[in-house]
C-alpha cells in the first residue's frame, strides 16, 4: 500500500465527500470528515518522510508512464504543502463540529462537510500532481468548493462575498488554463518536468511570455497578492468560522506553492527571473501589500476583516522572500509558508471561540473578553505576538530569515521595511488586546469560556507557534531542502 | 545545581508561583527570591560562560557572567529586595495614618492591583537579571522587550485614566527601542557573522552602531529621548516608581558600558544630560517629576564617563550606577512614602510634615545628601572618579559642565526635595509616618548610602577594572565642601535677599514663580532657549508623524480606496489592467 500513498492521499477524501452527503447527519458527517483529514495527516506525514529520506518520489496514476498518462510527483516542496493542508485540515475538522452547529442551519451541516472535504481533496491535489492541466482540475474541486463553504456563512454578505470570490477564482483559473494552453500548443506536453525539458528550446518566441504572463496574473490573483487580493477580505470576514480558519491557512498558500513551481520548476529561476525579471513586479508588490495592508488592517473594526488584511500582509512576506529568488530568501518564504498557517490558524481560530460565545467579533463586542474567556484571548494574543514575530514564536523565525535574506543581498531598505510591518502588526494586534484586556466587560451578558473541544485544536496550534518558534531546525531543514530543490532544479 | 541556572530563571519561576498566592506566603516568597538569588550570586557564581546552545546557526549565549555582569546582578538583586520589602504592605489596604483619603485617589497605594505590580516587578526584575546576564544581542533582545512590558504593567498598576495613556506611550517608546536593537543585532550580525553582546562602538560597524546606539539611548533617556522617564515615573503608584526608577535605565547604561566604552560622542551626550535637566527640574512642581529629571541627570554622568572610556571612567560610570540605584531608590521611596500617606506629591501641596514624618524626613535627607555628594556618602565615592578621569583625559570643558551640574543637583534634588515636602510653609497635613516595611527598606538604603561613602576600597574591589583611586585625599574633600557651601550659600542668599517671598504668600504662590524669580539670569535665558529648542524639535517631529497618519488614514481608514469594498466589475478591471501591464513589461 505505501506504494499507492500518493494517489490515496487524494482518492480517499475525494470518496469520502459524497459519503459524507449521502449519510445526511450532521454527527455522522461530521465523523467522516474527521476520519478523511486525519487519514490525510498520516499520508503526508508519511509522504514527508519518504521524500526526506529517499529523495523524489514519482507515482504513475493507472500505470499510465510520463508523459502521456498523468504523473503525481512528491518532493520536499509540496510534501511540505501538503503536510501544512493535511494538518491543519486535520485540526480544524474536530474544531468546527461545535463551531459550524452554532453558525450553519442543521440540514446544511452534512454539505458543508461534503464541500469542506472536496477543498481539502483540491488542494491537496493541486500540491501532489506532477501534471499542469491536472492542477487546474483540482484548482476548480477547490475553488468551487470554497465559495459553497463561504456562502453557508451566516451573514447575508457572505453571499455576495462568495459570488465575487467566485467571479475573481474563475478568472484566475481560467487565466491560468490559458497560460497552460499556450504552453501546451508550444511544447505539446502538460507533464511538470517534460515541460521543463522542453520550454527552453520555444522560450524566445512570443507565445511563453504570453503565457507567462497569464500564468504570473492568474496565480498572483489565487495567492491574493496585492492589488488582487480585493476578493479576499468579505470572503474571510463573512466565511463561517472553521471556514475561514481553514482557507486563510491553506487556499492562499497552495497559491503561493504554485508560484514556486511554475516560476522555479517549470519556467526555471533563469528563465523567470534573469529573462522575465519576474522579481521586478513582485517584490515592489509584496512590499506594497506589506505597508499597505497592515495599515489598512490597524483601522479595522471587525477582527476577522482585520486578520484577513493581515493575511494580505503576510502574503506580501511570502512573496517578498520569493522574490529574492536566492536559497535564503526562498528558504524564508517557504518557512513563512508553513509559520503563517500556524499563525492565522490560531488567531482565526480563536476567533471563532469568540464568534461562539458573543456571537460577533467586532470590536464593539468583544470589551473585557479578557476576563471572561481567558483561555481564548490567550490564544489570541500568543498567535498576535507571533504575527508581530516576537522571539520564541515561528513569526520570528521567518521575519528572522527575510530580513537575513534582504541583507544577503545588501537591500537594507527591504529589510526596513520588513521590520515596520512588524511595528504595524504590534499596532494592530494591540487594538484588540487594549479592548479585551483594559475595558470592562458587561457582567450582564453572561459570557463564559468557549468549549473544549474549539479550545483544543485552538491551543494545539498556538503551542506549535511556541514548538517550532523555538525548536525551528526541522522546519528551517525542510524549507532550506525544498529551497535547494527548487533551485537546483533549473 | 543554583548555581548554573540563570538568575532570571528563579525570577521568572517566581512570579508565576506568588500569582497563585495570597497574604503572608507571598509576602515571604517576594522576601525571598531576590534574598535567595543574591545570596547564590554573591558565594556561588564565578566569572564564566554557564549557559550557551545553538539555535539558527548562532551561538546563543542567556547566562554570561563577568565582573560587569555580577556588579549589576548584585545591584538588582538588592534593588528587587530592597523594592519588595517597600511593597510589602501592599493589598493590607489604607495604611494607618494616612490622610491621602482627603485628595485624589482613594486607592493611591494601589491595594487593588497589589497582585498584580507584585508579580510585573517579579518579572521586571527577572528580565533586568536576564539583560545583564545576556551573552549576545539576540537573548538581550528579549529580555529588552520583556522589560519594557513588564514595566509598562506597573504603570497601569495606578489605574488611572492618565497612566493608562502614559503607560501605553511609554511601552511604544520602548518596543521602539526593542525593535532598533533587533534591527542594529542584525546588521551587526550580518557584518561581523557575530551576535556577541560585546564591545561595538561607532567606528567600523556602519548603520549597526548608529542603530544599537540609539537604541540603547532611548532607554537611558538620551536628551530629546528621554521624556518617557519624567511622564511615566510620576504616573505610576508610590511602590511601582521605586522599581522603574531601579532597573530599565540602569539596563541601559549595563549596555553602554558593554559596547559603546569610549565612543566620544557620549561624552558630550552624557554632559548634556547632566545639564539641561536641571532646568526643568528647578521649574518642575512635581516632587516624583523633579527626581526623574535628576535621574536623567544622574545617567549623564555615568554615560559621561563611559564616552570617556578609560578604567577609572569607567569604573566610576558603573560604581555611580550602583549608588544611583541605592540613593534615587532612597529618594523616590521617601516621595513615595509621603504620597502614600498624604496623596500629595507638590511641592505647593506640601511642607511642614517633618513634624509627623520626622524619620521618613531624615531618611530623605540621608538621600539628598547621598545624591549631592556629600563627603561620607556614597556619591561622592563615585562620580568623583569620572570628574578625575574627565581632567586627566583634558576634558576640561566638560569638566566645568559637570561641576556646574553638580551644584545643580545640590539645588534641585538635595535641597529642593526635602525643603519642599518636609520643612517650607507648613501645609497643616498631620500625616503619620509610613508602615513599618517602608521604613525599613528607606533605612537599609540609608545605611548603604553611607557604608559606601564611608568604606570606598572595600567597594572598589567590586569594579571591573583595576585602578589605584583614593577619594578622601585633602584636595576633593575640600573642593567637594567648597562647592557645596557656596552653592548652599547661593540658594540661601537667593531665598534672604527677599526675593524669597514671605510665609503668608507662600501658601497661595506657585512653586515654579518663585524659582523663575530666584534665578531669572539662570532659568530665564538658558532655560527658555533649551526649552524652544527642544519644544521646536519635538513639534516638528510630531507634525511630520501627524501629517503621516492623516494621510494613512485618509487612504487606509475604512472608507479609503485602500480598505472599501469594490464592485466586481472594478476588481475585474484590476485584474485587465495588470494583464496588460505585465504584457507591456514582458513584451
Amino acid at each position: 500500500m505505501t506504494d499507492h500513498l500518493p494517489v490515496l492521499l487524494v482518492v480517499v477524501p475525494l470518496v469520502a465527500a459524497p459519503i459524507a452527503a449521502l449519510l445526511n447527519r450532521p454527527r455522522l458527517s461530521w465523523a467522516v470528515a474527521v476520519a478523511a483529514t486525519l487519514w490525510a495527516l498520516y499520508v503526508a506525514l508519511e509522504l514527508l518522510s519518504q521524500t526526506m529520506a529517499a529523495g523524489v518520489i514519482h507515482y504513475e496514476l493507472g500505470g499510465w508512464a510520463a508523459p502521456y498518462g498523468i504523473e503525481y510527483v512528491v518532493d520536499p516542496v509540496n510534501a511540505w504543502v501538503v503536510v501544512i493542508v493535511a494538518l491543519i485540515g486535520a485540526l480544524v475538522a474536530p474544531y468546527a463540529c461545535a463551531s459550524v452547529e452554532r453558525e450553519i442551519t442543521e440540514d446544511r451541516i452534512p454539505l458543508f462537510y461534503a464541500a469542506f472535504i472536496l477543498c481539502l481533496t483540491g488542494l491537496l491535489g493541486i500540491a501532489v500532481t506532477g501534471d499542469v492541466f491536472n492542477v487546474f482540475v483540482f484548482l476548480e474541486i477547490s475553488s468551487l468548493s470554497a465559495y459553497a463553504l463561504i456562502a453557508l456563512g451566516s451573514d447575508r454578505r457572505a453571499l455576495t462575498a462568495s459570488f465575487q470570490y467566485l467571479i475573481m477564482g474563475s478568472v484566475g483559473a481560467t487565466f491560468i488554463v490559458i497560460g497552460i494552453g499556450l504552453m501546451y500548443v508550444m511544447t505539446g506536453t502538460l507533464n511538470m518536468a517534460d515541460l521543463a525539458d522542453r520550454l527552453p528550446e520555444v522560450s524566445g518566441t512570443r507565445t511563453i511570455p504570453v503565457a507567462f504572463t497569464f500564468l504570473t496574473v492568474g496565480i498572483t490573483l489565487k495567492l491574493a497578492l496585492f492589488p488582487l487580493h480585493l476578493w479576499l477580505p468579505n470572503a474571510y470576514t463573512y466565511a463561517p468560522s472553521a471556514v475561514t480558519a481553514f482557507i486563510a491557512s491553506t487556499a492562499t498558500k497552495v497559491g503561493v506553492y504554485l508560484l514556486l513551481r511554475f516560476f522555479f520548476t517549470i519556467f526555471g529561476a533563469t528563465f523567470s527571473f534573469d529573462v522575465m525579471q519576474l522579481d521586478r513586479i513582485l517584490m515592489p508588490l509584496a512590499l506594497i501589500a506589506i505597508v499597505t495592508m497592515s495599515l489598512v488592517a490597524i483601522y479595522q473594526e471587525n477582527v476577522k476583516r482585520l486578520l484577513a488584511y493581515s493575511s494580505v500582509a503576510q502574503i506580501g512576506y511570502m512573496v517578498l522572500g520569493i522574490s529574492f529568488a536566492s536559497v535564503l530568501g526562498l528558504t524564508a518564504g517557504i518557512l513563512h509558508l508553513f509559520n503563517h498557517a500556524l499563525i492565522k490558524g490560531a488567531l482565526f481560530m480563536s476567533m471563532g471561540c469568540v464568534m461562539y460565545r458573543v456571537g460577533s467579533v467586532r470590536l464593539e463586542r468583544m470589551h473585557g473578553l479578557g476576563r471572561v474567556m481567558p483561555w481564548t484571548m490567550a490564544a489570541f494574543v500568543v498567535g498576535g505576538l507571533s504575527l508581530i514575530g516576537v522571539p520564541l514564536t515561528v513569526g520570528f523565525i521567518s521575519k528572522w530569515y527575510l530580513v537575513q535574506a534582504a541583507l544577503e543581498q545588501g537591500m537594507w531598505p527591504v529589510a526596513g521595511v520588513v521590520l515596520l510591518g512588524s511595528l504595524l502588526a504590534l499596532m494592530y494586534v494591540w487594538k484588540v488586546v487594549e479592548v479585551a484586556y483594559f475595558h470592562e466587560a458587561d457582567p450582564e451578558l453572561g459570557i463564559s469560556e468557549a468549549p473544549l473541544s474549539l479550545l483544543v485544536p485552538t491551543w494545539v496550534l498556538v503551542l506549535s507557534n511556541l514548538y517550532f518558534g523555538i525548536n525551528a531546525s526541522d522546519s528551517v531543514g525542510i524549507a532550506t531542502r525544498a529551497a535547494e530543490v527548487l533551485l537546483g532544479a533549473l | 545545581m543554583l548555581s548554573s541556572l540563570p538568575p532570571f530563571a528563579l525570577f521568572f519561576v517566581g512570579a508565576v508561583v506568588i500569582a497563585f498566592t495570597r497574604g503572608t506566603a507571598r509576602k515571604v516568597l517576594i522576601l525571598a527570591i531576590p534574598l535567595v538569588g543574591g545570596l547564590n550570586l554573591w558565594f556561588g557564581v564565578e566569572p564564566g560562560l554557564h549557559l550557551q546552545f545553538d539555535l539558527l546557526g548562532y551561538t546563543l549565549t542567556p547566562y554570561r557572567a563577568d565582573k560587569l555582569s555580577l556588579l549589576f546582578g548584585y545591584l538588582f538583586h538588592l534593588a528587587a529586595f530592597l523594592g519588595f520589602i517597600y511593597a510589602l504592605h501592599l493589598g493590607d489596604g489604607t495604611p494607618e495614618g494616612s490622610v491621602a483619603g482627603e485628595v485624589g485617589e482613594d486607592d493611591i497605594v494601589g491595594n487593588a492591583s497589589a497582585g498584580l505590580q507584585h508579580v510585573a516587578a517579579m518579572v521586571y526584575a527577572g528580565s533586568a537579571l536576564g539583560a545583564v546576564f545576556a551573552g549576545d544581542f539576540i537573548t538581550l533582545f528579549i529580555f529588552w522587550e520583556l522589560l519594557a512590558i513588564s514595566s509598562a504593567f506597573l504603570v497601569w498598576a495606578r489605574k488611572s485614566e492618565r497612566s493608562y495613556a502614559t503607560g501605553f506611550r511609554y511601552l511604544i517608546i520602548h518596543v521602539i527601542s526593542g525593535v532598533l536593537l533587533l534591527s542594529g543585532a542584525l546588521m551587526l550580525a550580518h557584518e561581523t557573522g557575530s551576535i556577541e553582546f560585546g564591545h561595538v562602538g561607532l567606528a567600523g560597524t556602519g548603520a549597526a552602531g548608529w542603530i544599537l546606539l540609539l537604541s540603547f539611548g532611548i532607554k537611558a533617556g538620551f536628551p530629546l529621548l528621554h521624556n518617557w522617564i519624567t511622564e511615566a515615573y510620576p504616573e505610576s503608584t508610590p511602590t511601582g516608581t521605586v522599581f522603574l526608577s531601579a532597573f530599565t535605565t540602569k539596563v541601559a547604561v549595563y549596555a553602554l558600558a558593554r559596547s559603546f566604552v569610549g565612543t566620544d560622542v557620549l561624552i558630550y551626550i552624557g554632559t548634556a544630560m547632566t545639564f539641561f535637566p536641571i532646568f526643568y527640574a528647578v521649574l518642575e512642581n512635581d516632587l516624583r517629576r523633579v527626581l526623574g529629571y535628576s535621574m536623567i541627570n544622574q545617567i549623564g554622568f555615568m554615560v559621561a564617563g563611559i564616552g570617556i572610556g578609560t578604567s577609572m571612567a569607567v569604573n566610576g560610570a558603573v560604581a555611580h550606577a550602583f549608588a544611583d540605584v541605592i540613593f534615587k531608590g532612597l529618594l523616590f521611596m521617601s516621595m513615595g512614602a509621603v504620597m502614600t500617606m498624604t496623596g500629595r506629591t507638590k511641592g505647593t501641596d506640601l511642607g511642614g510634615i517633618y513634624k509627623t514624618m520626622p524619620f521618613t524626613a531624615g531618611l530623605c535627607i540621608v538621600g539628598a545628601s547621598a545624591i549631592s555628594a556629600f563627603p561620607l556618602f556614597s556619591a561622592f565615592v563615585t562620580k568623583s572618579m569620572i570628574m578625575v578621569a574627565a581632567i586627566e583625559e583634558h576634558h576640561y570643558v566638560v569638566w566645568l559642565f559637570m561641576l556646574f551640574a553638580s551644584a545643580g543637583v545640590l539645588e534641585h534634588a538635595g535641597i529642593k526635595i526635602p525643603f519642599f515636602s518636609f520643612f517650607a510653609h507648613d501645609s497643616g497635613i498631620r500625616a503619620k509616618e509610613p508602615p513599618r516595611n517602608m521604613l525599613i527598606a528607606m533605612s537599609i538604603g540609608a545605611v548603604l548610602c553611607v557604608l559606601i561613602g564611608v568604606f570606598p576600597a572595600q567597594f572598589y574591589t567590586l569594579l571591573p577594572y583595576e585602578m589605584d583611586y583614593h577619594p578622601y585625599d585633602f584636595r576633593h574633600v575640600v573642593t567637594q565642601l567648597q562647592l557645596l557651601a557656596f552653592g548652599a550659600l547661593g540658594f540661601i542668599t537667593l531665598v534672604k535677599s527677599g526675593v524669597y517671598p514671605d510665609e503668608k504668600r507662600a501658601i497661595h504662590v506657585d512653586a515654579e514663580w518663585f524659582y523663575r524669580k530666584a534665578g531669572p539670569w539662570l532659568v530665564g535665558t538658558v532655560g527658555r532657549a533649551v526649552t524652544r529648542v527642544d519644544v521646536y524639535v519635538r513639534s516638528s517631529v510630531l507634525e511630520f508623524v501627524g501629517s503621516i497618519m492623516h494621510g494613512a488614514k485618509r487612504t487606509h481608514g475604512p472608507v479609503g480606496p485602500l480598505a472599501k469594498s469594490w464592485p466586481t466589475g472594478s476588481m475585474v478591471l484590476w485584474v485587465a489592467i495588470l494583464l496588460v501591464a505585465y504584457l507591456l513589461f514582458y513584451l
